[in-house]
């Protein structure tokens, strides 16, 4: 055989082992899902008797509370974040990227520094802040800040979008007598669209996931959200992981379709920007 | 008459229209930068001012000078042990991590067929790893009684306890931050595709291998790339909490106490709020340090085109 087909070969083979290394937790986690609980570490990945229990019994965590509702509060948050950010981080980002006004540098330069700031040294005053306006069990704490600019990621993203758009097209729309809001809505507004998308997908998975900040501003169970509600299941004292893993697989469903659908704009949101899935 | 006060209106336009050039970015800045000022700039200060004060959330701060500071470096024995295994896991889990994307990244680059299906694969977990849900999968298998002592025990081995002995739980976690290397890894795919083949195929001639290629050329080549994340993942490593709280909560005997976590609990467990603010001072310090000893260790390994 040729040296180039062994080579071949091998990186087949070594990315065969890859992949189901790092796959093979999900699937384990995936079949887990239907065993039962004294099931569960068997070593034989396909379940030998298979059960809906745990998605049943998991759905409805308490007597008066099941995920639905936990599903309409996280939902609620995304898609009020993604609104948040594609308006808000369309719009600075046109600032940034297009106009030119005293102070431009100096303040993209923070938008950059921003992005390497570790959370922890705001959110102490954060807390502070939004339990003297009384806002401690609401949501206004997630979805505020991002129609506040949306998050430094999503204003670079956009920028670095906004710059690429040749300038003759606003320069056409001047001289036809346009000012400058107009040109944002006519014409740079509709070419994003592409990166909106891109914005709009991290926004929901971020949202999605967050826990966090969930976890600190949230206290009413009616008010959890997805997240919140899988962590009810390891406070109590007797863990039912059959339950909690049927639940847990359900929650990265929605991550799991927008990834799947959207697997371009996702990898060059990550390769443009470093940005974490 | 007239015409002066032409002259007038025209330089009161003109100056509105200087004073619109000058400054009418701002509008469109404005969300951002009331965003910045009230969720960043102000929440700064504020903390900053905290650190100097005892405060429970209760009645106001009370100025205690710099007892905080002294506290923390002198007499907490758990500031001590969560930094140390903050540092071990960033100094562990960050490199390891980037070895294996890079390692991965290099083989995807190979015109190999079906890439996008192998890369989705490999960057399934990081697609899913931020969120509660994998934090409790990861908790299941490496339980005593899960799925990966199940199989060990086929094999033939000893139960392993991995979360609940105190030299494995850190390991452990680390593993789950090794297993979420995908966004490294895609950084690295897009910086290996900029690499000109023609560099490749000249070093051929000269009859290099494929293992001299790989360090003489596509190191230094991707070395800016290397970098990027390189800061990116320490910056974030530093700052890991989801897997310390919801794995281990810490455990056992403080092993996993990593210092977002200790943080967390200063803060909102036991409402020190101002001793919890200079401890997030303190790790932001270490972050800019070693952020900043990053770069300028950068002159002498990262090679830039221009």
């Amino acid at each position: 055989m040729k040296k180039a087909t062994v080579r071949k070969i091998l990186t087949h083979v070594l990315l065969i082992f890859m992949s189901s290394l790092m796959v093979y937790p999900i699937l384990w986690w995936f079949f887990a899902t239907f065993k039962y609980t004294n099931a569960l570490s068997d070593k034989a990945l396909w379940p030998k008797e298979w059960t809906l229990y745990n998605y049943r019994e998991g759905w409805h965590i308490t007597s008066d509370l099941s995920f639905t509702t936990f599903y309409k509060n996280s939902l609620f948050i995304c898609v009020m974040n993604v609104v948040g950010s594609i308006i808000s981080a369309g719009l600075v980002a046109y600032g940034f990227g297009r106009l030119k006004f005293k102070g431009r540098n100096v303040w993209f330069a923070i938008v950059l520094v921003t992005m390497m700031l570790p959370s922890q040294v705001t959110v102490i005053s954060q807390y502070i802040f939004y339990n003297k306006l009384g806002l401690i069990d609401t949501y206004v704490p997630f979805i505020l800040p991002h129609f506040l600019g949306g998050g430094a990621f999503f204003i670079f993203l956009l920028v670095q979008f906004v710059r690429g758009v040749p300038r003759e097209l606003d320069e056409a729309a001047k001289i036809d007598g346009a000012n400058t809001w107009m040109i944002y809505w006519r014409i740079l507004f509709p070419l994003m669209k592409p990166s909106f998308v891109t914005v709009g997908i991290y926004s929901f998975i971020w949202s999605w996931d967050d826990f966090y900040s969930q976890m600190l501003y949230i206290n009413s169970p009616e008010k959890f959200t997805v997240s919140l509600g899988l962590r009810m299941f390891i406070d109590q004292a007797d863990v039912k992981w059959g339950p909690l893993l049927a639940m847990s697989m359900l929650s990265i469903v929605p991550s799991l379709l927008i990834f799947f659908f959207n697997q371009k704009e996702f990898v060059e949101g990550v390769a443009t920007t470093g940005l974490k899935g | 008459m007239e015409k002066t006060g032409n002259q007038r209106d025209e330089s009161r336009l003109t100056r509105r229209r200087k004073f619109k050039e000058n400054y009418g970015g701002y509008a469109y800045i404005a969300p951002w930068l009331i965003g910045f000022l009230l969720l960043s700039a102000w929440p700064m200060i504020y903390s900053f001012y905290l650190s100097f004060t005892n405060y429970n959330m209760f009645g106001s701060p009370q100025w205690i000078g710099t007892k905080n500071y002294k506290q923390i470096f002198t007499t907490d024995l758990n500031f001590k042990k969560s930094l140390m295994t903050t540092f071990k896991f960033v100094l562990i889990a960050v490199p390891a991590k980037l070895v294996f994307a890079l390692f991965i990244a290099n083989l995807l680059s190979k015109d190999v067929k079906g890439m996008s299906f192998w890369r989705t694969m490999v960057y399934l977990p990081s697609l899913i790893g931020g969120s509660v849900a994998v934090s409790m999968v990861w908790k299941n298998i490496f339980g005593l009684d899960g799925y990966v002592n199940s199989i060990i025990a086929w094999l033939g081995g000893e139960k392993v306890p991995w979360l609940v002995s105190t030299k494995l739980a850190l390991p452990t976690l680390m593993l789950m931050n090794v297993w979420q290397f995908g966004s490294s890894m895609i950084i690295f795919l897009a910086g290996l595709k900029q690499i000109p083949k023609s560099l490749y195929e000249s070093a051929k001639v000269d009859g290099a291998g494929p293992v001299s290629c790989f360090f003489h050329i596509t190191v230094p080549m991707l070395s800016p790339v290397v970098f990027f994340n390189l800061v990116n993942s320490m910056i974030t490593a530093f700052q890991q909490f989801n897997s310390a709280y919801l794995v281990s909560s810490g455990g056992p005997a403080h092993s996993t106490y990593l210092y977002a976590l200790m943080l967390y609990e200063k803060a909102f467990k036991s409402y020190q709020m101002g001793y919890a603010s200079a401890l997030a001072w303190i790790l932001l310090v270490i972050i800019a340090v070693f952020t900043g000893v990053n770069f300028l260790v950068s002159k002498y390994w990262v090679h830039y085109d221009d």
